[in-house]
Formats: structure tokens, sequence, C-alpha cells
């Protein structure tokens, strides 16, 4: 199990690794609405995939769980999954607790 | 955890064969290489780690790339050659038998690639080779699934290199001519002759030419070698 604060924490410093990863300043403010995917997104889609690589191997790391989260079912949600950062640590906590049971 | 000292390298179908010879080979020059299989193998080597997985069990190379990761820290290079082949008429192929060449050929090869890079991108450094067959280029008759799959894996590998790459990691495929494995045991003779003969080069393939062109893609040197594939025996 992953606690909801934790995984956001888990999002943010990814966010913000993946910013650094290409030499770029993140955003001054980053919260549950900061937009991922689509109009208004901080990333373009290949900081996406970095992103999504990077929480995946922080939430191993912390938390000895090995979770997949560009898994079917998020891939065919109606709503995706990685569209702000608050989803996305939802969908962690969420993968995080399949993988465990 | 820091990373290991050593290269580590991923050699799938490690249990004999092609991939067996492969395993020694890097063992020799210093890798800790991790195999897999769908059974158990009876290498016994203080850098070798055997994992009893299928690499068309998605679960199950997650776990193995995880375990490797926790204990080395990196991933340097990916041999995928584990493969499985069945030389049937199209029109005598079940439909199951085509699914499980097409899972394991192409899908496990994906899947090992995937888990594998995701480790590569951290140290912005990667070699994949990924191992196809020159069945597909020659259109031999009686391989039709088994060379549909294999060029699958040159098609995937050919746009794995542009998607990687800018990671560092390299993406290169291999086309062996016929080796005596297992894997062509059940071929008539006369078939395997009337494909070397129409080699440039009119022999059978070795386990030594398999590592001569590995030796070549996952040289540190090879950084600017990807999206290829190289054939033996003059097959293009």
């Amino acid at each position: 199990m992953i606690a909801r604060n934790d995984a956001y924490e888990i999002v943010i410093a990814s966010l913000k690794e993946v910013f650094a990863q290409v030499g770029e300043t993140p955003p001054a403010s980053i919260s549950d609405d900061t937009v991922l995917v689509g109009a208004d997104a901080v990333l373009d889609s290949l900081g996406v995939v970095q992103l999504i690589v990077e929480v995946e191997q922080r939430v191993e790391a912390a938390h000895s769980i090995s979770v997949t989260l560009a898994n079917d079912k998020a891939m065919s949600a109606r709503n995706s999954p990685f569209r702000t950062v608050g989803v996305l640590a939802d969908h962690v906590v969420a993968t995080a607790q399949e993988a465990a049971s | 955890m820091s990373a290991s000292e050593k290269p580590v390298m991923i050699v799938t179908g490690a249990r004999k064969g092609i991939g067996r010879y492969l395993v020694e080979h890097y063992l020799a020059k210093g890798y800790l290489v991790e195999g897999c299989s769908r059974g158990k193998a009876d290498i016994s080597d203080s850098s070798y780690k055997h994992h009893e997985v299928d690499v068309a069990d998605e679960k199950g190379v997650r776990g193995m790339v995880a375990d490797i990761t926790k204990r080395h820290g990196r991933i340097d290079a990916v041999l995928n050659n584990a493969a499985i082949a069945s030389m049937n008429h199209v029109l005598l192929t079940p439909a199951k038998s085509a699914n499980r060449m097409l899972e394991v050929n192409v899908t496990g090869t994906m899947l090992v690639c995937r888990d594998a890079a995701k480790v590569m991108i951290r140290r912005k450094y990667g070699r994949i080779v990924n191992f196809t067959t020159i069945v597909a280029p020659i259109a031999l008759a009686g391989e039709a699934v088994y060379a549909a799959s294999k060029s699958a894996v040159v098609t995937f590998t050919r746009i794995l290199a542009f998607e990687l790459g800018q990671w560092g990691i390299t993406c290169n495929s291999f086309g062996a001519t016929p080796i005596m494995t297992d894997m062509i045991k059940g071929v008539p003779q006369d078939k395997i002759d009337a494909v070397v003969n129409n080699l440039a080069i009119k022999r059978l393939g070795t386990h030594q030419d398999c590592a001569n062109v590995c030796d070549f893609f996952i040289s540190p040197s090879s950084d600017n070698i990807t999206g290829q594939v190289i054939y033996l025996g003059g097959v293009t």
C-alpha cells in the first residue's frame, strides 16, 4: 500500500526530475491540478513517457512494489489516468494496491 | 543501491543452444549475466543467475527485471534470443500454434525490451540485440508464421531504435543462418542443405558467428549503430 500523500510526493519529485533531465525549469507552482496531458500540459508527450517511467522506478525504490502504470486498464480508460498530477497520484495508489494484492 | 561495477546483461532463452553459448561467452568476458528460460538451467557460475520466466508473461518479465535492478542497479545489454518455431505448412498451422509464436517471439521480445529500457535510461546507456532469422528475407516455405513473427521483430527493433536513441540505447537485429540447435532438429536435412546452398557462404552458422555479431552490436564503440539488421551468410 502507498499512502496518497506519498504517491503525490513521488509524482512531484518525478516531475521535477524530468524537467531537470531536459534542462528546463519546472513550473513555479505544481499542484494536484497541474495538467500533464493534452491542452495546457506542462510536458510534451515524450516528457509524459519519462515521467511515468520515473514514477514507476521511484515507487519500486521507495516501496519495493513493481508497478506498470501504463497497464491495459489505464490505456483503455475513458479519462487518462495521467492527465493531472492529482489523477496520476491516485492512479499510483490504485495500481500499487493491485500489484500488492 | 549503487550500481554494480561490472556490466550487466540479460540473455533470454539462456538454457540451451545459442543462448547458452552466449551466456558462457559473456561470462568469460566479465559480464554479470542474467539468463531466463521457461525451465531450469544447469549453468553454475557466481556471475550468473537464472530466472525461470516465460518472456511472454508480462508479470514474470517485470519481476525478473525488478530483481536484476534491485541486485545490480543497472542493465547494460539485452540479447533477446528466446523464440519458438514450428515448421509447418500454413494450411496445417493451428491458430494456437501461430498465436504462441507471436506471443513469445514478438510480445516477449517487446516486454523484455520495454522493461530493460526503463532501467537503461537512468544511465543513458544500453545495447539491445533482438534475434531474427534469415528465413524471413529468403521467404522459406514452411516457416510462414515463424518468419512473419521475426519480420515483426525487425520492424519493432527499427522503430525501437528511434524511440530509445535519445537515451543512448541502441537497438539492432541479428539474423542467423541455420545452426544445429534443438530448434531445427526436426527440419529435414535436404531442406537445410537447400537453404545453405543458396547462401553466399555455403555453410551452417555457428555459435561463434552469433557471438561475433553480438560483440559488435554491444560494443560501447557501436553507439552510432542502431536500427540495423545483420544477417549471416550474405542474406540481405
